[in-house]
């Protein structure tokens, strides 16, 4: 089943359902468990075994993570850093199954990979380099 | 070409400015997607890493933001990959994971890639390969990488190890074979004191244990010694999710878990941890009463909590507890049922689930009104959900818990008004199915189908369509209950049928020839033309049998608005008919009236059936009238029958005015002549029908040139509106080519069954006709014009009144187990099939696990004889033997069931279970021939106790089968750590 259509049928799914409400759907057979934090909505698919409470608080991880990491996470955060979240939740979880509980250590290693790829950026586009290039 | 890469350079947009102007919507945003993505094309053909990268970066955000392919820069994904920096891998390793799947070409390519970020020094490097392959492994992947993950497994860089540890669930999914080389690892993972390193690893044992927990008992100490030691809820939650599995197969195990399990939920404050204890107790070790005990008690704190996720949670954990322990399930029904009305779906469909797991057969009239009441109040779907669910529990195992089937009978009735109605199909292979199967309820049957034809406003209701053909099919096939026949025939002719789909018709008119011939069939009987002598077969007798108006005082809120309205309709409907007052010859059939009745069958004259002349004359006009227009249907089924019909009057009629003309002579021979006629169609109609085993069909030879594996697929574009016909229907088999199979003869408390079988021999074929008439697929997308009012409109605001409150009292008494229930009225005979009433369950094969899982167990086969030597070898044959003295008992019983994936499997089985099999698809013949001559009412009373449990039986059955199949040697856990 293509990307697309599971977004738009489970946002359809989710996005109906008021407040107040518990934080499990069932669908196609799986779970879905889904966490709102203002204009965010957090979703993630388990199998029926799975315990629901444990990936809401994996969620809840997850939201603490990006929120220490952005300051205060908001929407526009995650629409012009998406690929940060990306890297941030492969961090949080591998294979599908949470590999990392605490908070420091995900902090600690997305800054190392920031402050990796910051240097080589800079060196990357200091004008010299490109000079060098481009005469090659 | 250096020029241009440079321009790109300095002014290529980044992912920023991308994104910026999307927002800003300047040109409208799939204008100025398709203006990137035309820069992208350009940009990422760029020699320049930087410019190529960046490229890829906006790519892969269109893609998953707004969902565009990215297929086609599988290649470029690649080349960034091998950039040396950190930076441009990174973006290309997520685009990669983000967009690689099985069958992308470029996959061979990064085989090497991989490898050398795998062993690279920057441990970065090798998280983004590992996090990477964790996603797009394959088989060949897995396989050319097993020795960089099986070094990565023991990296002193806990870091890595902990995502190589992650990786292996992946690697080993694909590519069985590296068990054997990374197992051993993964277990020593498992005994490090470090927490993040155990956390992971236990993870991926539950995942594993999931899939196959047999293989992993041989660790059970060490998971023991992790759920006593730690305090790491991630860790004690999937060690827990381990344990349910692994103690489902070991009671031993099971009992010394038990008291750390309940120990962690007593003294722990996280609801997860809390609510993973309840779910190990009440789904493995559902026999420690003490712990279940605890667990409930937990359960009924969340039940009440504000929180909808824990009552959620709670209600899902006592359906689990429900069929061990329906005591838990009562002690909270007050919630339960207070959940019903709940404002969450997810909620109210838990809750329902559990009410209809307190249904037992003293109870299920209680719970269905209430029920009915919420269905009549809630929105459409969950309406349906509760219909559905008691049309599901109510047929389940043969109808086993309904009692009363006239009650039954007029709820399905009474479903079918309720205005949200769509589970037309169920309800209609409901009624037809009772019919057949149950000769006391036809009465009650043919009163509520007469109900629901009589009624127009039905008719503009496509879901009810189906009900409405079961319903016309009921009064045919049985008008002999019918307390007026020529009603009937206008029911089923009225103008407004038009609005039903061609196949429905079809059975509309079908039915209405039955009726008609019944009627006139009746007047010959009536006036003495015919003897009843010279039909002792026919069903005549019973026919005249005239029932006072049944009352049901266990029926209905809706009765007395049903019964006005049609009293209404009844008036409008045939003022002819209606002349009762000409009564004339009444006839006594009492004697052979049916005697099964649990009502008094008040045996009357025949009030209402007043076959006079001029009431036959009247109906045969009306008949005419009615179809004659059919003869130009476009729709051959209706145009068939109306032909028929038609021929049949004008045949019938010509004859009846010859005779009318010398009506002295009585005797005459035209008269004569009518009446064969009539009487002959009469026996092609009064043979009863039975239910037919779904496994009817597999018992017919395959002709010769039958492929029956061929693949249909074309024809679903050719005929896309052709439904399948659904296994559960009644085939064309009928009674006699049952009786003939020598299999489930269907127990019919009526004599003349076996009599009228060797006559209708002869009549074999029409018999077919009409049978075959009923089963014809049928389309429900035709939908007339609607200017009635909607159908099934409910005025009965009384109906809606129940609180809360009140349902909890009315379901007070009746859920209250173990109380005999008081029968007024003892179980009418439900004829049920000795096999065949279910299909077997078709299990299912999964040779990925079970490769899997042999490897895992031949490394742990291999370490527990080198690391634990305990393991008596005698303990193990035992083990082994008590393993197979249990297939043998099994075997003979066995037999009885379709085990058609067993006997497949059996393949690999010693060779004296594979003829056993084989015999047993002869013998079959034989036992059933057996079971046939024995059968009485006794044993379909016993018959239909045992089976309530043969499914259940038959599936764990299967499940153990497989086990030892794949498990020649089964494991033995050391005594000395229990």
């Amino acid at each position: 089943m293509c990307f697309e259509k599971v977004i738009r049928e489970l946002s359809g799914v989710i996005l109906t359902r008021g407040p107040k409400l518990c934080n499990f759907v069932e669908w196609r057979g799986y779970k879905v468990v889904y966490k709102r934090y203002a204009s965010l909505y957090f979703c993630m698919c388990i199998d029926q075994e799975d315990n629901e409470l444990e990936v809401l608080e994996i969620i809840h991880h997850y939201v603490e993570i990006l929120d220490r990491y952005f300051g205060s996470v908001c929407e526009l955060d995650l629409i012009f850093n998406f690929h940060k979240a990306y890297y941030i939740l492969d961090e949080l979880l591998i294979a599908g199954e949470l590999q990392e509980p605490s908070k420091k250590t995900v902090a600690r290693l997305i800054a190392a990979q920031d402050s990796l790829v910051e240097t080589a950026k800079e060196e990357a586009s200091s004008i010299s380099n490109i000079i060098a290039q481009a005469t090659k | 070409m250096a020029g241009s890469s440079l321009m790109e350079t300095f002014f290529q947009r980044t992912l920023e400015d991308l994104i910026k102007g999307l927002r800003l919507q300047l040109i409208g945003e799939s204008a100025s997607i398709s203006k990137a993505m035309d820069e992208i094309r350009r940009e990422i053909k760029s020699t320049d890493p930087h410019t190529k990268s960046t490229a890829l970066q906006k790519l892969s955000y269109l893609s998953s933001l707004y969902f565009y392919d990215m297929s086609w820069a599988s290649f470029h994904v690649v080349e960034v990959m091998s950039s040396t920096r950190f930076a441009h891998k990174r973006i290309a390793y997520h685009a990669a994971s983000h967009s690689f799947d099985e069958s992308t070409p470029v996959l061979v390519l990064i085989t090497n890639q991989l490898r050398k970020d795998l062993t690279s020094t920057n441990e970065l490097e090798v998280s983004l390969a590992l996090e990477c392959l964790s996603r797009i492994a394959t088989v060949d992947l897995a396989s050319d990488l097993t020795p960089e993950v099986f070094t990565l497994l023991s990296s002193s860089k806990v870091f890595v190890r902990k995502k190589a540890i992650g990786v292996v669930l992946r690697v080993f999914e694909k590519y069985p074979d590296s068990v054997r080389v990374c197992f051993k690892r993964l277990v020593e993972n498992l005994e490090g004191s470090d927490s993040q390193i155990l956390s992971v690893t236990v993870g991926v044992f539950c995942e594993l244990a999931s899939k196959d927990p047999r293989s992993y008992l041989p660790l059970a100490p060490e998971f023991y010694r992790i759920l006593v030691d730690s305090r790491n809820n991630w860790v004690l939650i999937k060690v827990l999710k381990i344990f349910a599995k692994l103690a489902a197969l070991e009671p031993r195990l099971a009992k010394k878990v038990v008291e750390p399990i309940c120990d962690h939920m007593k003294r722990t404050g996280a609801k997860s941890l809390m609510f993973e204890c309840i779910r190990t107790v009440v789904t493995s070790l559902a026999d420690y009463e003490s712990a279940v005990k605890l667990a409930v008690t937990k359960i009924r704190e969340l039940l009440i909590d504000d929180d909808p996720n824990l009552k959620y949670l709670a209600l899902q954990a006592l359906s689990i507890v429900a069929p061990n322990h329906l005591w838990a399930v009562v002690e909270n029904k007050e919630v339960v049922i207070k959940s019903l009305s709940d404002g969450d779906p997810s909620i109210k469909l838990e809750s329902l689930r559990l009410v209809m797991m307190m249904v037992s057969e003293s109870n299920v009239a209680e719970i269905s009104r209430v029920l009915l009441n919420y269905a009549l109040k809630s929105d459409p779907e969950f309406c349906n959900e509760i219909l559905g669910s008691i049309l599901s529990t109510c047929c389940r195992n043969v109808y086993e818990i309904i009692i009363d089937f006239d009650w039954y009978v007029s709820l399905l009735g009474e479903m079918s008004r309720i205005p949200h109605c769509q589970k037309g199909d169920e309800i209609e292979k409901q009624l037809i199915d009772i019919g057949m199967r149950v000769n006391d309820v036809k009465l009650e049957l043919v009163r509520v189908a007469r109900d629901l034809l009589i009624d127009p406003a039905l008719l503009g209701n496509p879901f009810l369509h189906r009900i409405l053909s079961a319903a016309a099919w009921v009064s045919g096939e049985y008008v002999e209950f019918s307390r007026n026949p020529f009603e009937l025939v206008e029911a089923l002719l009225q103008p407004r049928t038009n609005l039903l789909p061609p196949l429905i018709r079809a059975v509309y008119l079908q039915s209405a020839f039955k009726v008609l011939v019944f009627c006139l069939h009746s007047y010959l009987l009536q006036s003495g033309i015919v003897a009843s002598t010279t039909c002792p077969d026919n069903l005549a007798p019973n026919v005249l049998e005239v029932l006072s108006d049944k009352d049901h005082p266990e029926g209905t809120d809706l009765a007395p608005h049903d019964a006005s309205a049609h009293s209404k309709q009844e008036e409008g409907f045939n003022p002819r008919v209606l002349n009762q007052s000409s009564e004339d010859l009444p006839i006594e059939y009492g004697e052979e009236a049916s005697a099964g009745h649990g009502q008094a069958a008040t045996v009357d004259s025949l009030e209402r059936n007043n076959f006079n002349y001029e009431s036959i004359m009247n109906m045969l006009n009306l008949i005419e009238l009615a179809v004659a227009p059919l003869l130009g249907s476009l729709d051959v089924e209706v145009q068939e029958r109306a032909g028929n019909m038609l021929s049949f009057i004008e045949l019938v009629r010509k004859k009846m005015l010859d005779s009318l003309a010398q009506k002295e002579d009585s005797l005459d021979r035209d008269r004569t002549e009518v009446s064969e006629i009539i009487e002959m169609m009469n026996d092609a109609f009064s043979n009863e029908l039975g239910p037919v085993s779904v496994t009817a069909q597999l018992r017919v030879p395959v002709p010769d040139g039958l492929l029956l594996k061929q693949n249909l697929e074309d024809l679903e574009t050719i005929c896309p509106d052709v439904q399948p016909p659904s296994l559960n229907s009644f085939s064309f088999g009928s009674l006699h080519s049952e009786e003939r199979d020598g299999d489930s003869l269907p127990i019919l408390p009526k004599k003349e069954e076996s009599q009228s079988s060797n006559e209708s021999t002869s009549l074999l074929s029409e018999h077919r006709k009409r049978h075959g008439l009923y089963y014809l697929p049928s389309e429900k997308n035709e939908i007339g014009s609607n200017d009635y009012p909607p159908a099934n409109d409910l005025k009965s605001e009384s109906n809606m009144n129940y609180d809360a409150e009140d349902l909890v009292k009315l379901t007070d008494l009746s859920l209250v187990p173990k109380t005999k229930p008081n029968h007024a009225k003892t179980r009418p005979v439900v004829v049920k099939l000795d096999e065949g009433d279910q299909w077997p369950l078709a299990a299912k094969l999964q040779p990925k696990e079970a490769s899997l899982s042999g490897a895992v167990r031949d490394v742990l086969l291999g370490s527990d004889t080198k690391s634990l030597s305990q393991s008596k070898p005698s303990d193990e044959s035992s083990n082994r033997r008590k393993g197979k003295e249990k297939l043998n008992v099994d075997s003979p019983s066995e037999s009885k069931e379709k085990l058609d994936d067993v006997e497949q499997r059996d393949g690999e089985n010693p060779s004296s279970r594979k003829t056993k099999h084989h015999k047993h698809g002869k013998e079959r013949r034989h036992r059933s021939t057996g079971n046939v001559v024995d059968k009485g009412d006794e044993n379909v009373q016993k018959g239909m106790q045992n089976s309530s449990h043969r499914h259940g039986k038959h599936k764990a059955r299967q499940k153990t089968d497989v086990a030892m199949n794949v498990v020649p040697q089964t494991q033995v856990i050391p005594d000395f750590l229990l």
